[in-house]
């Protein structure tokens, strides 16, 4: 290969679409490390903490796309204190002076604030998309400047995320010259957009494929939207309510029909499950739709309007569609590839919305089903081991049964058979979350059968430290591992060190682990950084000269080149 | 500090899991007795309760837990009534939120629940003793260690400051420190 001169290689390089394969011919050679950097448009940093951003900027100066997460994942269940960190600032500087010509900017749990937004809106002219994801820290006047400012933008999606509304009219802060929308999702935000300005800005935008309306969004407003954009491909409603008998409710429908293109459908607000009727006749050509957000909708209408769509490939509902809603799904949507079913009931009493039935039913009739996410009020292991057989195409498998440490009900065991049974069955599959009562036999199982595991989120499980040596000897492929509430200690920990260089991160929460054990982790692997987080109050003992026998509360242990943090909170110790 | 209530009888120094006043009489025949529906959905709706006050369970976003109206959602600890509990012997430290439970009876059912589904009942009666003989304390506002039940429910969850689940033996030396 030396042989050929660098635009060759480069030209050849090219063809690797995916980050690893970028980073891995980039360890070949020095040349090739050279024309990797110099040609990568696209950098992927799964932790904010594990390389400086300087570094990144440095390394790669022709860099167009940057993706940074922040947060571990278990930060999604306020396990992170708040003030943890994660701040996208750091980031946002460097690549105003490294890269200027940025052009799209993807953030995952990270704090954002006005003054990052304010500086990304000022800094990259060429600014084409930004999308952020369960991220904080920024109000509607950040957003007004993006608006502003950014005259070359095509995609603002905001996922999931908390945003402080400060009755700015962010929306009408885009001005009359933007007409190269293509995507916007302002989903999260809980206050009021000016309907006109939103309007006009749709109507001037010829190639907006994607919008997604918050609830204030009224049905009034939406029809107008869709009048002027029928070529949408994706939608997310706002507010569907409305009086059924009304003009207004005519003229949804008839706005819907012409919907040619629409395929991905969502939103759902505080819907009146009489207006269902009014999407119907977008349903037959749906390959996406979530429904997750309306707890207004029962099961059987939720089941009628699943009968029209026998395209679906995700689909992401309530538990009230209960079991014999999903043996619906199972009928109707043979084309289905990702189930999601979120509890409508958190606190409530109990009522059993979907069990063990409701999954074998999805799994009879999806053959092509490869991702999963279910919480569920119980689980059989008979039930998993014939989930498994029908299904060996899973890619990620989530099971959450709301009781923690809950056995299999008809036989009384622990579910160790049933994720055995899926593990080996699905020989690709890449995340897995485990729940029920679980023994070290299910980690057994894990270690020896999920060799391309990537991604395991242990909680209330195992009897002892054999059950996380398991699971650390044997998946090579291991990049996450997240584990609370499990009696895993030290001798896990300290077992297989250099396992964790291998890997993103660990993050061990209410485990065995003391800081004797934290402390020795540390001393041992300098390349990592072993965070031991305490939310201490004045009378915990912890305050004063712990001993190393003590239990430590949180801990996360991550890969970096980065040293440790210097702007972490007095709560968290690097050791 | 006083003597504990209802110290008079020898039933009520019995120690347990349970709060002075109330009988492990009344509780075992409750459970010996079968179940009517109503009393099974009770039991499911304490449990539920209880449960839901495991911090980060289930495991749903906040964003999720906030868009459903008049939702009772994880309020941020420092928002919330949280207290620490912890129960001697068990590796795990608890959080709770006071401000769920309506008086002492669902307080405990919702420790009892809470640490049982743990395997803590186990851990006691390996180390001799029967599942029951714990006592539960608290920390209040100036230190002080108390025994959870003496004052008022309302004056209990202003002061508390973390709980304690400590074994019988050492709730008995509690009179003699004050």
């Amino acid at each position: 290969m030396t042989y050929f001169p660098d635009e060759v290689v480069e030209h050849i390089f090219d063809f690797l679409v995916s980050h690893r394969d970028r980073n891995a011919v980039s360890t070949v050679c020095k040349a090739w490390y050279q024309v990797e950097r110099l040609s990568r448009r696209s950098v992927f940093v799964g932790n904010c903490y594990s390389v400086l951003p300087e570094r990144v900027m440095t390394r790669f100066p022709g860099m167009k796309c940057l993706i940074v997460k922040g947060k571990p994942h278990f930060a999604d269940f306020n396990l992170v204190p708040h003030d943890w960190g994660g701040f996208a600032l750091p980031w946002i500087e460097a690549a105003a002076h490294g890269c200027p010509g940025l052009e799209e900017l993807r953030l995952k749990r990270m704090v954002v604030s006005d003054e990052s937004l304010e500086l990304l809106a000022r800094s990259f002219p060429d600014l084409k998309a930004l999308v952020l994801i369960s991220c904080e820290g920024f109000s509607t006047d950040g957003l007004a400047a993006i608006a502003t400012h950014c005259r070359s933008l095509r995609e603002l999606d905001l996922q999931e995320n908390e945003v402080e509304d400060y009755g700015r009219q962010w929306l009408s802060c885009f001005p009359d010259s933007c007409t190269t929308l293509v995507s916007l999702n302002f989903s999260c935000l809980k206050g009021e957009v000016n309907a006109g300005a939103l309007e006009r800005l749709v109507a001037r935008c010829p190639s907006l494929r994607g919008l997604k309306l918050n609830r204030a969004v009224s049905v009034e407003s939406l029809t107008r939207i869709l009048d002027r954009a029928p070529q949408l491909v994706e939608l997310g409603t706002g507010s569907l309510t409305v009086d059924h008998h009304s003009e207004a409710y005519r003229r949804m429908i008839n706005t819907f029909h012409k919907c040619k293109l629409l395929r991905n459908l969502s939103g759902f607000w505080d819907v009146d499950p009489r207006c269902l009727q009014s999407v119907y006749p977008v349903c037959p050509n749906l390959t996406v739709l979530n429904l997750s957000y309306a707890p207004s909708i029962q099961g059987a209408d939720q089941v009628k309007l699943i009968r029209h769509c026998f395209k679906l490939q995700k689909l992401w509902v309530l538990d009230c569609i209960g079991d014999k809603g999903l043996a619906v799904v199972a009928s109707t949507c043979k084309q289905l590839q990702e189930l999601r079913v979120f509890p409508s009931d958190i606190y409530g009493t109990g009522t059993a919305a979907v069990t063990e039935e409701g999954l074998v039913a999805v799994s009879s009739g999806c053959s092509k089903m490869n991702s999963l996410l279910y919480f569920c009020h119980q689980m059989t292991n008979a039930a998993l081991i014939t989930v498994a057989k029908n299904c060996p195409r899973f890619i990620r498998f989530r099971l959450c049964i709301l009781d923690p440490g809950k056995p299999d009900p008809i036989t009384n065991q622990p579910l160790d058979e049933g994720f055995g049974a899926i593990v080996q069955s699905c020989k690709d599959l890449r995340r897995l979350s485990l729940s029920g009562l679980l023994t070290d036999k299910v980690f057994l199982y894990i270690g020896e059968y999920a060799a391309r595991l990537e991604m395991l989120s242990i909680a209330f499980a195992g009897d002892s430290d054999k059950g996380m040596i398991y699971v650390l000897n044997g998946c090579k492929n291991l990049r996450k591992l997240e584990i609370r509430d499990s009696p895993f200690g030290d001798a896990a920990l300290l077992e297989n060190v250099g396992k964790y260089e291998t890997m993103r991160s660990l993050w061990m929460s209410s485990c065995d682990v003391t800081l004797g054990g934290c402390k020795a982790l540390a001393a041992k692997m300098p390349r990592l950084n072993v965070e031991v987080i305490n939310e201490g109050d004045e009378s915990d003992e912890m305050e004063e000269n712990p001993s190393d026998a003590h239990k430590v509360e949180k801990m996360y242990v991550y890969r970096t080149l980065a040293g440790p943090r210097n702007e972490a909170p007095d709560f968290v110790w690097t050791l | 500090m006083e003597d504990v209530k209802g110290s008079d009888g020898l039933g009520d120094t019995e120690l347990r899991l349970g709060l002075p006043g109330t009988s492990t009489a009344t509780r075992s025949a409750k459970r010996a007795l079968p179940e009517g529906d109503e009393e099974s959905h009770d039991e499911l709706r304490r449990t539920s309760a209880a449960k839901a006050q495991v911090v980060g369970w289930p495991p749903i976003r906040s964003y999720r837990k906030n868009s459903f109206p008049g939702r009772k959602v994880e309020a941020e600890a420092a928002a919330g009534l949280y207290v620490k509990v912890s129960m001697d012997g068990a590796p795990y430290l608890r959080k709770i939120d006071l401000g769920v439970y309506k008086g002492y009876k669902e307080l405990r059912e919702g420790l009892d629940n809470m640490f049982k589904c743990f395997s803590l009942a186990e851990l006691s009666r390996r180390e001799g003793g029967s599942g029951s003989e714990y006592a539960i304390t608290y920390e209040d506002k100036d230190g002080d260690l108390m025994l959870v039940g003496d004052v008022p429910w309302e004056m209990f969850i202003s002061s508390c400051k973390r709980l304690r689940i400590m074994k019988g033996s050492e709730a008995r030396g509690l009179n003699s420190r004050h």
